[in-house]
């Protein structure tokens, strides 16, 4: 019985409705902007990354170097959008 | 506006009526022409509703040959209006709207669909796969593409053209300042193709990652599968940037939202970055797979192997990855401090240098090569100088403060026709020299292809060489006339006449295709270049299913090496 259980899954699952209630937070309490921003962008991450390794079974299989390759390229491109704009249109402007 | 106002053409003039009675007869002469030669039942079994990548490459080429020529058309009618001063050919309106389709055209519906198809053509071919992964999308990927350029095209006659560009920059591109339909016909037409380009991105990641024959590892891959790759991961992470502009800006057209408006917290300006943050990424999605074609075709007519192979490939990852910070050098006048400017002037200049090794290698492919003169291997010489020039200028440019003097002038506009005609256009037309025979079974006159070269390599010359002098001397882009006093008639005038060029050259290709369709040689072997990848190693015409044996590789020039070692990867007869 005990290996028929699917620990991992589980724990995942509880653990992705706890990275929803606390990025619903931002929403009940009253936060700054920015602080709601962190909270928002950080909890994202960590679920978009949970729901990758653990329900769709990324570095599960032969060609987990591609996958992972993708996902980091994705990362960067996605990191440098955001971060890049931010500069260009808010930080760096004068 | 009243809502079906919208929809009428808002600016009339003979022309566009004369085009709504051309386009009239020309559909109902094609219907009528396929009912009479009872060819439906073959078009929608062989060719409409096919998934074959071969096939489905062949029509997006037809696709891009017809947008070469529509936007080939826009191109005249403004050489012609600028040819001399004060000139009253197209009013300031019609001006707006040919410049904007003509950008729009070729480079979302002519140079994406060109390279698109001629992948589609060869990737599943050179790894020694059957098919793409996903075949059926492929095809979904095409009529998506198809559908977007068909419906853009109609805005010609249907509602008025968009008229803001092919960069769209709010706040002009918003209803305040573009009240008729146009810029929607923007918004959504290129939505839909583009799309289908993510589609096709997805597609060939995985092909060329799950189903390469045995034995080719990744660094075993020919240089334009290579190219072809890492093309289609700048497309996966760029294109969702402009979805996600082009919805925006559908929502602030039509839904009244105010994402890129001037007041309630819009930005206007907010457009050109996201515009940007896919733009140049685009750029070099259209220049990466002509650096894969050139590869291919020195080397095939060089008769040596490439030039310093892992340096290729470093240079694609590492242009792959600069392609997506550099994007701010397209608005270093928009109001950004001197950071922001200095670290994207920092970053542009630095793609210079993986593309400045891939020029290298090249050249040292040629050197000590036995060169076969071929029309393909002419624009593939002709590339290196010409495209040199666009890279330098384009280095020029990239000095923030510089830039300030010449941005937006004829200077830029010949910038990046000195990168985008050597090297998209040339690359394309070459590719499509050369893989010719293996698509139709027999090749392209040699003679009227050199013929074409000639006229289209100095009638670009001739055409946008001096728009770097205008350029410099302050002729703004974009304008539809200009006074005498300015003196920028003589240099516009040459300009036109190089554009006259340019048209013979292609004009040229097609009369080439009719002629060799006619008159050319059906008995030419499976590898009439001598060439070097798999793509040849199998039969023309090619089987449906591509190869009978998947062949086994040991090496990037696989087919070559078995041509010397005498095996037959043909074993099936
Ligand atoms: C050595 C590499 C290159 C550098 C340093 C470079 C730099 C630049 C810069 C700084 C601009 C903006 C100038 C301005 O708006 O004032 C620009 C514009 C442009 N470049 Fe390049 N470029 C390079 C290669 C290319 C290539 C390979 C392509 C395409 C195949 C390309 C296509 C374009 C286009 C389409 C525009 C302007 C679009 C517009 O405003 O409508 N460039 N380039
Ligand atoms: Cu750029």
């Amino acid at each position: 019985m005990k290996e028929l259980f699917p620990r991992g899954q589980v724990m995942g699952f509880a653990f992705s409705l706890v990275l929803t209630l606390v990025a619903l937070s931002v929403i009940m309490f009253d936060l700054s902007l920015k602080m709601a921003m962190i909270i928002l962008l950080v909890t994202a991450f960590m679920q978009a990354a949970l729901q990758l390794v653990m329900f769709m079974h990324a570095g599960e299989s032969e060609d987990k170097a591609s996958i992972y390759t993708n996902v980091y390229y994705g990362l960067f491109v996605a990191l440098v959008t955001i971060f890049g704009t931010m500069l260009t249109m808010i930080w760096g402007y004068q | 506006m009243d809502y079906f106002d919208r929809f009428a053409v808002p600016h009339p003039s003979p022309a566009i009526y004369a085009s709504m009675v051309a386009i009239g007869l020309t559909m109902i002469a094609v219907v009528a022409g396929i009912t009479y030669f009872k060819k439906w039942g073959y078009l929608w079994r062989e060719w409409l509703t096919t998934v074959d990548h071969k096939r489905i490459g062949i029509m997006y080429i037809l696709a891009a040959l017809l947008m070469l020529f529509r936007g080939g058309v826009d191109a005249l009618m403004m050489r012609a209006q600028t040819a001399i001063p004060d000139n009253g050919l197209l009013d300031g309106q019609h001006y707006n709207e040919v410049f904007t389709t003509h950008g729009v055209v070729m480079i979302l519906f002519m140079a994406m669909p060109f390279i698109i198809g001629l992948m589609n053509i060869v990737t599943p071919l050179q790894i020694g796969a059957r098919d793409v992964a996903f075949p059926r999308l492929n095809a979904v990927s095409f009529w998506l593409f198809f559908m977007g350029a068909m419906l853009f095209n109609i805005s010609f006659v249907v509602g008025g053209s968009p008229d803001a560009g092919w960069t769209s920059y709010f706040p002009l591109a918003s209803n305040d300042f573009s009240e008729s339909v146009g810029s929607n016909y923007y918004a959504i037409a290129i939505q839909i193709a583009g799309i289908g380009t993510l589609l096709t991105g997805i597609n060939f990641i995985v092909t060329i990652l799950k189903m390469r024959a045995p034995g080719m590892n990744l660094m075993k891959m020919p240089m334009f599968t290579w190219s072809i790759l890492i093309t289609n991961f700048i497309i996966v992470f760029a294109f969702p940037v402009l979805t996600v502009a082009l919805a925006l800006m559908t929502m602030d057209r039509l839904f009244g939202t105010q994402f890129f408006t001037m007041a309630n917290g819009g930005s206007d300006m907010l457009w050109a970055n996201l515009f940007w943050v896919w733009g140049h990424p685009e750029v070099y999605i259209v220049i990466l797979p002509a650096f894969g074609i050139y590869s291919e075709i020195i080397s095939t007519f060089a008769r040596r192997n490439l030039y310093g192979y892992n340096s290729m490939v470093i240079s694609m990852v590492a242009i792959s990855t600069l392609s997506f910070i550099v994007w701010a050098h397209h608005f270093y006048t928009m109001g950004h401090g001197a950071m922001v400017n200095g670290i994207f002037s920092i970053t542009t200049m630095a793609i210079a240098v993986p593309t400045g090794v891939k020029i290298f290698n090249w050249l040292f492919t040629l050197w000590k090569g036995k060169i076969v003169f071929t029309v393909p291997m002419l624009y593939s010489l002709a590339f290196i100088p010409i495209f040199t020039l666009g890279g330098v200028t384009g280095v020029m440019l990239a000095m923030a403060s510089a830039d300030y003097q010449y941005h937006n002038t004829m200077f830029l506009v010949a910038h990046f026709h000195y990168v985008l005609i050597p090297g998209t256009v040339f690359a394309v037309l070459a590719g499509f020299t050369y893989w010719w025979p293996k698509m139709f079974g027999f090749m392209l006159s040699e003679k009227i292809g050199k013929w074409s070269f000639w006229f289209i390599t100095i009638g670009f010359n001739v055409t946008f060489f001096p728009m770097f002098i205008t350029g410099l001397d302050g002729q703004a882009r974009r304008m539809y006339t200009y006074s005498e006093s300015t003196g920028y008639g003589p240099l516009n005038m040459l300009s036109f006449v190089g554009a006259i060029g340019l048209a013979i050259g292609f004009a040229l290709i097609v009369y080439n295709i009719y002629w060799s369709t006619r008159y050319a040689s059906r008995n030419i072997s499976n590898d009439p270049w001598d060439a070097r990848s798999l793509e040849w190693a199998t039969h023309t015409p090619i089987p449906e299913y591509n190869f009978a044996i998947v062949p086994t590789v040991d090496s990037t020039e696989a087919f070559w090496d078995a041509k010397k070692k005498a095996l037959n990867y043909l074993a099936v007869k």
